[in-house]
C-alpha cells in the first residue's frame, strides 16, 4: 500500500468555529489521515465527534483553520485558484443525510442530476445531456422515465439513489457519503450500500464513509478512523481495529454493537468510556504506530499501559 | 411457566386515514397481546404501521384516522378492583384523564422534540403527578429527584432546574423517561427510544429501561426496526409488515427459526460482525403504498418464494408452535419445501454456537 501516492492527503487539520469573543468550538482538532483511490474509508465517532465536520471541510464547504488537505497531488488547503477550484469541484462530489432535505423539490431530477454538468458546461448538446442522465440512472437502480419526475415522487430509498446519481455524473475520484444511509430503512440500507460496493468495482472512485453505525462501516470499509472529540484516536485498516483494539474508546465503541443474536445479546454489558474518568488528555497524545497502518493517538504512558 | 396475566390484548384492529389523496389502509386487522412484567417488540420498516397502533392504544390517533373495526381491551387495578376497557370505545378526554400517563406511558423518539424547551427539567416530571395525582407540589419535587436517581443522572436536585437545551441527548432521554415514570404506569410504549442517539448511549439507555422495568415490575412495549435492539430486550417479538402481523413469536424463534419470507430478509440485511460475503441480501424492492387495495399477500411483488396464491389469498396465520405464528402460505402443507437462504442458514448455526458457549 505504501508505494501508493494517496488521493486525498489530510494533515493535521483544525477546523475551529468561534462563537463568541471568548468561546471557539474546536470541531476538529488536529486530524491526520489518507485515502487512496479505490477505497473506502470508514469514519465513525459518536455525534459531536466533528466526523460530517470534516466531511465538509475536504470538500470545502468550510475554510480550514489550519492544516494541509491535497487532493489528487494539488493543494485544495488554502486559497484556490480557477484550476484548483475546477479541479476540486468535479473530482469529489458528497452524498448527504438526508435525501429528502438535499434534493431541491421544486426543479426535476433530470435537472437536479445535471446540475454539475450545466455549471462546467461539460455537456455541448441537449441530446449529449439527455444520454449522460439516462445512462447515470440506469446505474443507480431507476428508470430513464424516472428523469422527468419530482424528488416527492419518489420513495426515500429512491431519492437516495438520485442523489448518488448526482455525485455520480461527475466521474468523481472521491465521493464523501455523509450518513447516507441513517435515514433509511433497514431492508432499503443493504440496496444502497450494494449498490455503492457495485459503484466503485465499475468506476474505481473512493469513498469518505461517514457513519455512526460500526457494523455497516466495518462491512464496506477497507479503512476505519474513529474519531472523539474532534481527535482521531485510532485509525487502521479494518482488520486491525476489529481484532485489535487500543484506545479505549474504540473498544467502548465495539462493545456498543448490537448484535442481531439474543442470548448473546441479552448477557452482554457494554463497556463504558468517560475520557475524563481515564484521565486522557487528547492535545498530549502523540500518535504511536501498532502495525501496518494502524495508529493510535497516547502518550508514551498511556500506550504502554493500553497494550500492556 | 407461572400463570401469565394478560394485560392488553389487541384484535382485528383496522384503522385507516382520509387523505385529500385517498383512504390510506394503514392496519389491516393487527391481533396483538402483552402480558404482565414481559416486553414485547414490534419490528417493521417505516409505514408498516408499528407507530399507529400504538398511538392507538395510547388514544393519540390522528383527527383524519377511521376506526373501521376491532377492539383494544386493556385490564388494569382500580381501587383494588380489577377493571378491563375497551380502548377504542373510549371517549378522547376520559382516556386523557384515566389512562394516559398514569396507566399507559409513552416514550418518544427524539428527546429534543418530546421535552418543552421552555420548561425546566423539574417541572416537566412533577406535571403529570400534579395533574393526575392528589400529591403536593413539595411531594411530587420529592419523588421527581427519586426518579431521576433511578434514571441515573448525577446531582438529581441539581438537574431538576436545568432546562432541556442544557442537558446532552443521552440525559435528555433519561428525563423523558424519567417523565413516563412519574405516575407509576404498568405499560411503558418505547417508540424508537433510542434511534436519535449514539450507539454507546443507546446501549446505556436499554440497559436503562430494563434495569427499571425489572425494579418496577412494568410491562414494556417496543417499536423498533432495529433488530439488534430486539434482540437485546424483548421476549417477544411482532414482525409488522403493510399494517398486518407476519411472524410472532418468542424471541429465539423468530432469530434461530424465522419461518417468514420478509423476517428472514429483514435478518440477513442486518450485517453483523462476521459478514464476510461480498454482498448483502438486500429485499428488492420498496414497501407497499397503503393507498392501493392489494389482493393477496402485501410482500408477494417482492418476495422471490412468493407461490401463486399469494397473488390472490391473503395467507392466515399458520402455526409453528404453540407460541410461534407465521403468515405465509410456505407453511401451508400443501406448498413446496423452500428453506430459508442459505447466507442465512449459516448465519443462524453461527449464531446459535455463539450462544451455547
Amino acid at each position: 500500500m505504501s508505494e501508493k501516492t494517496p488521493l486525498l492527503q489530510v494533515k493535521n487539520l483544525k477546523q475551529h468555529f468561534r462563537i463568541s469573543r471568548s468561546f471557539t468550538v474546536k470541531a476538529v482538532d488536529g486530524v491526520s489521515f489518507e485515502i487512496y483511490p479505490g477505497e473506502t474509508y470508514g469514519l465513525v465517532g459518536e455525534s459531536g465527534s466533528g466526523k460530517s465536520t470534516i466531511g465538509r471541510t475536504v470538500i470545502r464547504l468550510y475554510d480550514p483553520t489550519d492544516g494541509s488537505i491535497s487532493f489528487d497531488g494539488q493543494d485544495i488547503g488554502g486559497r484556490m485558484n480557477r484550476d484548483t477550484e475546477h479541479h476540486l469541484r468535479t473530482g469529489m462530489q458528497m452524498i448527504f443525510q438526508d435525501p429528502m432535505a438535499c434534493l431541491n423539490p421544486r426543479i426535476k431530477v433530470s435537472d437536479i442530476i445535471a446540475q454539475g454538468l450545466d455549471i462546467h458546461h461539460l455537456c455541448k448538446t441537449q441530446k449529449e445531456r439527455n444520454l449522460k442522465i439516462s445512462e447515470i440512472l440506469e446505474q443507480v437502480g431507476l428508470a430513464p422515465e424516472h428523469a422527468d419526475r419530482y424528488p416527492h415522487q419518489f420513495s426515500g430509498g429512491q431519492r437516495q439513489r438520485v442523489g448518488i446519481a448526482r455525485a455520480l455524473i461527475m466521474r468523481p475520484k472521491l465521493i464523501i457519503a455523509d450518513e447516507c444511509i441513517s435515514a433509511l430503512d433497514v431492508s432499503i440500507q443493504a440496496q444502497v450500500v450494494n449498490l455503492m460496493k457495485d459503484i466503485q468495482q465499475n468506476t474505481g472512485c473512493a469513498y469518505l464513509f461517514i457513519a455512526h453505525d460500526l457494523s455497516m462501516v466495518k462491512y464496506i470499509s477497507d479503512r476505519i478512523g474513529v474519531l472523539h472529540m474532534g481527535h482521531l484516536v485510532e485509525t487502521g485498516a479494518k482488520d486491525e481495529i476489529f481484532r485489535n483494539p487500543i484506545h479505549p474508546y474504540t473498544q467502548s465503541l465495539l462493545s456498543a454493537i448490537p448484535h442481531p443474536n439474543p442470548v448473546v445479546e441479552k448477557r452482554r454489558v457494554a463497556m463504558s468510556y468517560d475520557y475524563r474518568e481515564f484521565g486522557v488528555d487528547y492535545t498530549k497524545g502523540t500518535e504511536h504506530l501498532v502495525e501496518g497502518s494502524h495508529r493510535v493517538l497516547a502518550t508514551d504512558e498511556e500506550y504502554a499501559n493500553w497494550t500492556a | 411457566m407461572q400463570e401469565r396475566q394478560r394485560i392488553l390484548s389487541i384484535r382485528g384492529l383496522d384503522i385507516s386515514f382520509q387523505t385529500t389523496a385517498g383512504d390510506v389502509h394503514a392496519i389491516r386487522g393487527v391481533d396483538m397481546d402483552l402480558y404482565k412484567g414481559e416486553t414485547v417488540a414490534v419490528v417493521g420498516e417505516s409505514g408498516s404501521g408499528k407507530s399507529v397502533t400504538m398511538k392507538a392504544v395510547m388514544g393519540i390517533l390522528d383527527r383524519n384516522s377511521v376506526i373501521n373495526g376491532g377492539e383494544i381491551l386493556y385490564t388494569y387495578m382500580e381501587n383494588g378492583k380489577e377493571k378491563t376497557v375497551d380502548i377504542l370505545k373510549m371517549d378522547r378526554k376520559l382516556i386523557r384523564h384515566t389512562i394516559n400517563g398514569r396507566h399507559i406511558a409513552m416514550v418518544f423518539q427524539d428527546p429534543m422534540t418530546s421535552l418543552d424547551p421552555t420548561m425546566s427539567v423539574g417541572k416537566q416530571i412533577t406535571e403529570g403527578m400534579l395533574l393526575h395525582e392528589h400529591v403536593s407540589r413539595r411531594e411530587a419535587w420529592k419523588k421527581a429527584v427519586s426518579l431521576l436517581t433511578l434514571v441515573g443522572i448525577p446531582e438529581p436536585e441539581k438537574r431538576m432546574k436545568n432546562y432541556p437545551h442544557q442537558l446532552s441527548g443521552g440525559m435528555r432521554q433519561r428525563v423523558v423517561i424519567a417523565i413516563a415514570l412519574a405516575c407509576d404506569p404498568d405499560v411503558l410504549i418505547c417508540d424508537e427510544p433510542t434511534t436519535a442517539l449514539d450507539v454507546t448511549i443507546q446501549a446505556k439507555i436499554l440497559e436503562l429501561i430494563k434495569s427499571v422495568q425489572k425494579e418496577l415490575g412494568i410491562s414494556v412495549i417496543y417499536i423498533t426496526h432495529d433488530l439488534g435492539v430486539v434482540a437485546k430486550v424483548a421476549d417477544f417479538v411482532n414482525v409488522m409488515y403493510a399494517g398486518n402481523i407476519v411472524e410472532r413469536g418468542l424471541i429465539n424463534e423468530i432469530f434461530y427459526d424465522p419461518r417468514h419470507p420478509y423476517t428472514w430478509g429483514l435478518l440477513s440485511a442486518m450485517p453483523d460482525l462476521d459478514t464476510n460475503d461480498s454482498r448483502l441480501y438486500a429485499i428488492p424492492g420498496s414497501p407497499p403504498n397503503l393507498m392501493h387495495e392489494k389482493e393477496g399477500d402485501a410482500f408477494a411483488p417482492r418476495n422471490i418464494f412468493a407461490l401463486n396464491i399469494d397473488d390472490r389469498v391473503m395467507p392466515p396465520m399458520f402455526k409453528v408452535t404453540d407460541t410461534h405464528y407465521a403468515a405465509t402460505w410456505l407453511m401451508h402443507e400443501k406448498a413446496p419445501k423452500v428453506d430459508m437462504p442459505p447466507e442465512l442458514k449459516a448465519r443462524i448455526e453461527r449464531m446459535k454456537k455463539e450462544a451455547g458457549q
